[in-house]
């Protein structure tokens, strides 16, 4: 704050040209910014580019040395698959923690409401067989109505408070679905969930457990048409709505935005996008049980969103496939190493220590809480973070050296 | 100018404001002629700012009410009760359907189509009290139950302020502030956005070119990238009227808009107040301790202190008013 009454001082001259004045950057940059610039002027275009390009690639990397001592291909586009519902949890709730500022801990409700969606819809369970494509929509719109349900009670609240009711209402909506037996299945959960099926189309009919790819496929098809929805609302009327609330919601209303109708907007829209991820899940798992939607798929989207950079859509993308890909391959094939070295088991004190018998994978969430504490620590704004979020949290060095300057010019 | 020339955009009627045993407001009654630009000064802590958020919609007034554009907007709730029966009646009568229907055909399934019709009522009503549509408002209305305005509200009537501590959206740059500042004159819905409709890409580019020319009419042209917290402190100022333009007010109402600046900032600042008057044409509600400021563009003053109104009228008649200047200067300093 103290810099900003100090601001009154620099000549008006230097901020305009502050940037491209800097001379002798290297090409490479100059190439950089021309991307960029092209980037932004076609957005959807430049996304399917760049999912293309990622959907293209990820298949061939794999098979690249060292990865392909890990796994076959098939397992790796399996563990991508699973790797899109999570970047598709960290892309909506991203609306609603990273542009509207609300802090949602109870996000999993929703993918738990899109999967129980298509359960009933194509299930022996329900009598029910409607085709998947349509009950992704389906999914979608139910989620978005209980976002709104259950977003309409927190609207008065705040921060921490937001954050306490929405970690409730994660709480309730499995615990309604594991009590609510007769119409859930209770903990067995519905089994025998319909594959979606292609109708022929690339030579593939059911999508079969057997076969990832077309899961594969579809997931960057359903990330690639989120990503244009949310980068076109984040470039609306609706996303700079969104933006002025997390900045000052009494500034907002004064502004003449309705809070009350944007803030439930951005979390259906979440909601939403979180039940594309949720019908998508069952379809492949074929099965939904309450224990899959806990507190820890909340936390985990949570997490992937502060690591990959709050309100950078790319960015918590970027992290939600990171995290996601550590924690299940790079845990796994780390316990393998650490077998594979075949330490002997040593005695510390009264304990015997065998490091090969540990199972890393049960220290993800002890990762997870290392790296948000160093994150916070280190990088508050995330790996990736959005131009805004970074002018928020510090300025940058390059605009603290040219602020020195001024003033010694002056 | 046609005939409501004379007639005032903005009636406060009684207007009192009570924090717990603290009168902040006491029985203010105001009125702003169309076209004219008032002031209200006083001592800190006069109740000035406390007045302009009553009329802002950001507090209910304890006692009293505010017409804007000739429309009661403002004031207390009344029959605020009878909302809550607003919210279950529509409930209740499926419900009474349901079991007359279910006596008399004895078969069971209306009662449960009633009760989930009504459940979907029930939520519905609920949503729409909250999010409150001008429909719900209507409806209120002609129940004979009153509401008062929130300040989105009074924006889409036609209210726009500033700041006295200046509340920018600092991380967004020049242009998109004025263009937040717009965002009750847009109505590109979330679909229209998504699909890139004609509708959203033609007002975006209409918006684009607006904030360029409410930038320019304040005198940041060339600055509509550059991010408001980089902006210097008088340029802040300017793009907090700017931002408040954007939403075409009728009425302006601007807290201490010259506090902290120098002296050419603030002659610049008063000039920009004439250009609004004269090439807008819009009325202007002014905060202001600058007294040189006050005096030169006020049309009328209005005097508070303690939260009473104590004088009132053209400068020259408020400056000679012994009250004013004891109400500044302490007594005895008026005989």
């Amino acid at each position: 704050m103290s810099g900003q009454s100090g601001a009154g001082t620099p000549p008006v001259a230097a901020g305009g040209s502050g940037r491209s004045g800097r001379a002798a950057s290297p090409a490479w940059r100059v190439a950089l910014g021309r991307v960029r610039a092209y980037m932004g002027r076609h957005q959807s275009l430049s996304i399917v580019i760049g999912l293309a390009l990622f959907a293209i690639a990820l298949p061939f990397i794999v098979l690249l040395p060292p990865l392909n001592g890990f796994g076959t291909q098939k397992d790796f586009i399996g563990g991508f698959a699973d790797a899109g519902v999570f970047v598709l949890l960290a892309i909506g709730l991203n609306v609603v923690v990273g542009f509207a500022g609300l802090l949602d801990l109870g996000y999993a409700a929703f993918f738990a409401i899109g999967a129980y969606t298509y359960a009933y819809g194509a299930s022996p369970f329900s009598g029910l067989d409607i085709p998947f494509w349509p009950m992704l929509l389906v999914g979608a719109i139910v989620a978005a109505m209980f976002g709104v349900l259950l977003g309409a009670p927190t609207l008065r609240l705040r921060g921490d408070y937001l954050a306490i009711v929405t970690l409730g209402f994660g709480e309730i909506v499995p615990v309604v679905f594991l009590n609510a037996d007769t119409y859930t299945n209770g903990t067995n959960g519905i089994t025998g969930l319909a594959q979606p099926s292609a109708y022929g189309l690339f030579g593939v009919n059911g999508f079969g457990f057997t076969n990832p790819w077309p899961y594969f496929l579809t997931v960057v098809l359903i990330i690639a048409v989120a990503f244009i929805f949310l980068y076109r609302l984040q470039d609306s009327r609706i996303g700079r709505a969104w933006v002025a609330i997390r900045e000052d919601e009494l500034a907002a209303a004064s502004m003449g935005i309705n809070t009350v109708t944007t803030k439930l907007l951005a979390f259906s829209i979440g909601a939403s996008t979180s039940g594309l991820a949720g019908v998508f899940y069952a379809s492949k798992l074929s099965i939904v049980s309450p224990d899959q939607f806990g507190f820890t798929v909340s936390f985990t989207a949570l997490a992937m969103v502060v690591l990959g950079g709050m309100g950078n859509i790319w960015g918590v993308a970027a992290g939600a496939f990171i995290v996601y890909e550590i924690q299940a391959q790079g845990l796994k094939q780390l316990g393998a190493f650490v077998q594979s070295l075949h330490i002997p088991t040593f005695a510390l004190g009264p304990m015997s220590v065998d490091l090969g018998s540990i199972n890393f994978i049960n220290f993800q969430y002890l990762l997870y809480g290392l790296a948000l504490v160093l994150m916070m620590l280190l990088r508050p704004e995330g790996l990736f973070p959005s131009r805004r979020r970074r002018s928020e949290l510090h300025e940058s060095p390059e605009e603290a050296a040219e602020s020195n300057e001024e003033l010694v010019q002056a | 100018m046609t005939a409501d020339a004379a007639a005032p955009v903005l009636v406060a009627k009684r207007v009192t404001k009570q924090f717990g045993g603290l009168v902040a407001v006491n029985a203010v009654d105001f009125d702003i002629p169309q076209g004219s630009i008032v002031s209200l000064i006083g001592p800190n802590g006069a109740g000035k700012t406390t007045f302009f958020n009553v009329v802002a919609g950001l507090y209910e007034p304890t006692d009293g009410s505010v017409e804007f554009a000739g429309k009661e907007m403002i004031a207390r709730g009344r029959r605020a009760w009878a909302e809550p029966l607003v919210w279950v009646l529509p409930t209740v009568i499926v419900m009474l359907l349901g079991v007359l229907l279910e006596q008399l055909t004895k078969s069971g399934a209306e009662l449960a189509v009633a009760l989930v019709i009504a459940l979907g009522l029930l939520i519905t009503m609920f949503l729409l009290a909250i999010i409150r549509p001008p429909i719900y408002d209507r409806l209120l209305y002609r129940l004979g139950i009153f509401k008062s305005a929130r300040p989105n509200d009074m924006v889409v009537a036609g209210l726009g302020r500033t700041f006295q501590n200046i509340r920018l959206f600092k991380t967004m740059t020049a242009s998109e502030n004025v263009m937040v500042g717009m965002h009750s004159r847009l109505h590109a819905s979330p679909l229209d956005a998504a699909l890139r409709l004609p509708r959203h890409r033609r007002e975006e580019k209409e918006a684009d070119i607006q904030a360029r020319r409410w930038l320019a009419f304040v005198g940041l042209k060339g600055k509509e990238q550059e991010t408001a917290r980089n902006l210097a402190y008088g340029d802040q100022r300017r793009l907090e009227v700017a931002r408040a333009l954007a939403s075409k007010p009728r009425l302006l109402l601007l807290d201490e808009p010259t506090a902290g600046m120098n002296p050419s900032e603030t002659a610049q600042m008063t000039t920009l107040f004439g250009r609004i008057r004269t090439e807008l044409g819009l009325t202007i509600l002014l905060i202001e301790h600058d007294m040189q400021v006050v005096m030169g563009v006020s049309d009328r003053i209005t005097v508070l202190d303690h939260g009473d109104k104590i004088s009132e009228g053209t400068p020259e008649e408020v400056r000679r008013d012994p009250r004013v200047i004891e109400a500044y200067l302490g007594k005895g300093a008026s005989a």
